[in-house]
């Protein structure tokens, strides 16, 4: 099997280190964009994104660009998959284009791991179904270590839409794989307990006041209304029990920084104040993700 | 036309017979079991070192047809059901039409008796199509040969309408075959809801869905009187409440099936669809309850749920996949495996979760009387071996389709003949 990236529980610390150091390369300072390496030239990365996403597929677009490689985009809508075409066989005909590699994303669980066991081409999981969402961790990772410095130690709450979120189970494997502790909060049908099992050093919390008291970082996640077939409460009521508020915050460290992996929804999950207060460092995310991307992408196409 | 088998093990339950002797089938029927018998003129299978036992019954297969003959047929399926040491099937509805009609079960019954090379007994749906509304043509189809009647795969969730299926049945003295699970607890889900489902991030089937339907079920069997039985029960709340039936007297039975005891949660290889079936495999608590049941009685005998499905159906996203996996042509070794070489029950109560015991299930009579060495039965034997090593290759096998998780795993012991209507219809390749 090609050498990729489809989660962060199966990669080695040492491995996402490496990475993290290297997108420190990539990040853009002093208002200027990102870095041009060009160490990919020649490379194609295809970007098969089989579930809707912008700015994911963008971030990915933006990185194999500056890297000096092409891309090519492939979307659900615009693929034989509507035609009745099994993954499998769309992804054969990818792979006959020669890509160096094949960013994916995908509405089912696994997709990429189940590919990765038939295709030999690298594939870098850009999201699978709610399983797992490697760069969107690492891209967090590094927004903490710019903010915070460190990893080990830091209490990091995240609030939401547990079940359904992706990034929430990429996070906890990286954060416990760091030695921070996790609390993951959020109503009861949006948080199994189940896991608290996942990794080490996760707790659960159903209060937000309890999740958020002392926490380094807030990560707050969008409930995921298209994947939920019975509503587990009235939206207002949501608000009121996780949305993320000013008056939370003094709970939390004095130097709480608080994070969205986005699509955001003001009002329902985080209050506008908190969104756009000094604490957010929401659009740093979206910085770090092409960073972290040109990273994790240099890396696969450089075997 | 007389077969006799000679000097084998003769092991046959029912009969309380464990001894070395000779077995003579005559014109399609046991005719004879005892020590040097002859039989002029009779075929001779020499037995010398083998294990020879009952017919082994299957009462949970999916054969396919009509309807999905791109994953198996009645003759490959038979043809699997023999390699794998079974000389009667009995074959789910859900088929395409499906089996709701004298009309369905006179076609497989027809169909079978062409084609097939062991005996095939359809099971009729309860409900039209299977949709849980309407109750099938019952009569009729137990009239055209159908030997039990469910809807499997497709759960009545309608308490009345199984209530009305359970008084229609038990006047016909068949039983009602539930596949127990709580559609409204289970929807969407697509593996045992556990910490390895909400680690992969895929939807769980709580085992709470399957224990409330058996416990509604027992319930009404016992305001009915009809024979109730669970199908693969997977679950130690379900097997426990199943012991409590029995304890209470009620004519409730179930069966489990040799993948829900050899593998649980930590044995899927993550999305692979081979480990894809309902119910799902479960936690180590359940399997071991099950394991338990069967030691204890609670559990009345072993079935496959083969469950073909065609490579390109299995060949996709895990979500995507359909449920279910082959079994025949492992089942002997995975439950010599499991159940006997781990010292937990004797090689003769495992021929017995084979043969006496759903043939008990079913409740053949008469002419139909099969699962025993007993004269005037069916001509049904299987041989086999309770120790050999071999190994299982799927790209040998007779099914249509290859969707197993034990492929490349080595078994020790497994079927070596199989005899059906006193006539060899399948041998172990070197034997």
């Amino acid at each position: 099997m090609a050498l990729g990236l489809l989660g962060i529980e199966e990669t080695d610390r040492s491995v996402i280190e490496q990475i993290l150091e290297r997108a420190v390369a990539f990040q853009p300072h002093d208002g200027r964009t990102f870095a041009k390496a060009n160490t990919c030239t020649g490379k194609l990365v295809v970007n098969a994104f089989f579930e809707n996403s912008t700015r994911t597929r963008s971030s990915f677009e933006i990185a194999a660009h500056r890297l000096g490689a092409d891309t090519l985009a492939i979307t659900a809508s615009g693929s034989s998959v509507s035609k009745g075409e099994s993954l499998v066989d769309t992804l054969n005909t990818l792979v006959a284009m020669r890509p160096s590699a094949i960013v994916m994303r995908h509405q089912a669980s696994g997709a990429p791991h189940f590919l990765s066991r038939h295709l030999s081409t690298p594939i870098v999981n850009a999201g699978d179904g709610t399983h797992e969402h490697p760069t969107q961790a690492l891209l967090d990772a590094r927004t903490i270590l710019d903010c915070c410095g460190r990893l080990e130690g830091l209490r990091v709450a995240i609030i939401g839409d547990i079940q359904h979120s992706r990034v929430a189970r990429s996070n906890v494997h990286l954060l416990s794989k760091f030695g921070a502790d996790t609390v993951l909060c959020g109503p009861p049908s949006l948080l199994p307990r189940e896991m608290a099992s996942i990794a080490s050093g996760v707790t659960l919390e159903y209060d937000i006041l309890r999740a958020v008291t002392g926490a380094h970082v807030v990560m707050m996640l969008r409930v995921q209304l298209e994947r939920i077939h019975e509503p587990a409460m009235q939206p207002g009521e949501y608000f009121r029990f996780y949305g993320l508020r000013q008056e939370h915050l003094s709970l939390a460290h004095p130097e709480v920084i608080v994070m969205h992996p986005g699509p955001m929804n003001r009002g329902r999950e985080i209050s506008s104040e908190v969104a756009d207060s000094q604490r957010a460092r929401i659009l740093n995310q979206v910085e770090n993700g092409v960073a972290v991307r040109m990273a994790v992408l240099e890396r696969v196409l450089s075997q | 036309m007389k077969l006799l088998i000679r000097n084998g093990r003769v092991i046959c339950p029912a009969s309380g017979l464990d001894a070395v002797a000779d077995v003579l089938l005559e014109d399609g029927r046991v005719s004879a079991v005892a020590p040097d018998l002859s039989a002029p003129g009779a075929d001779i299978f020499d037995a010398a070192g083998l294990v020879v036992a009952p017919g082994f019954i299957d009462i949970h297969v999916h054969l396919r047809e009509p309807g999905f003959t791109h994953a198996e047929t009645i003759a490959t399926g038979a043809r699997a059901a023999a390699a794998g040491g079974f000389t009667t099937v009995c074959c789910m509805p859900n088929t395409n039409p499906v089996n709701d009609s004298a009309t369905v079960t006179t076609y497989i019954v027809e169909k079978a008796r062409r084609e097939a090379i062991v005996n095939v007994c359809p099971i009729g749906a309860i409900t039209k199509g299977s949709a849980g509304e309407e109750l099938a043509s019952i009569g009729s189809m137990i009239a055209a040969g159908a030997v039990a009647i469910s809807d499997d795969g497709r759960p009545v969730m309608n308490a009345r309408v199984i209530r009305r299926a359970m008084e229609s049945a038990r006047a016909l003295d068949v039983p009602v075959i539930q596949h127990c699970e709580d559609l409204n607890l289970s929807a969407g889900g697509d593996m045992h809801e556990c910490v390895e489902s909400v680690r992969l991030g895929i939807r769980g089937i709580p085992a709470a869905s399957e224990d409330v339907m058996v416990a509604r079920d027992i319930l009404l069997a016992e305001l009915t009187g009809v024979r109730y039985h669970v199908a693969h029960i997977s679950t130690r709340h379900a097997v426990g409440m199943v012991a409590f039936a029995k304890q209470r007297g009620l004519p409730v039975t179930c069966e489990a099936t040799p993948h829900h005891i050899a593998l649980h949660t930590e044995h899927m290889k993550p999305y692979d669809s081979n480990y894809k079936m309902k119910p799902p495999l479960r936690c180590e608590h359940d399997v071991d309850a099950v394991i338990s049941g069967i030691a204890s009685g609670a559990v009345d005998c072993l079935a496959t749920d083969h469950a073909p499905h065609a490579g390109d159906d299995k060949m996709q996203e895990f979500e995507r996949c359909p449920f279910g996996i082959t079994g025949l042509e492992t089942a002997l070794g995975v439950s010599l495996e499991v159940l006997v070489h781990s010292g937990r029950i004797s090689l003769s109560k495992l021929i017995a979760l084979y043969t006496c015991e759903p043939a008990r299930v079913i409740g053949w009579k008469g002419e139909q009387a099969r699962g025993a060495l007993k004269p005037g039965y069916t001509g049904d034997v299987t041989i086999l071996h309770p120790e050999y090593p071999w190994t299982y290759d799927v790209k040998q096998t007779a099914s249509k389709s290859t969707n197993t998780p034990f492929n490349g795993r080595t078994f020790h012991g497994g079927p070596i003949a199989t005899v059906v209507g006193g006539q060899v219809v399948w041998k172990a390749p070197g034997f």
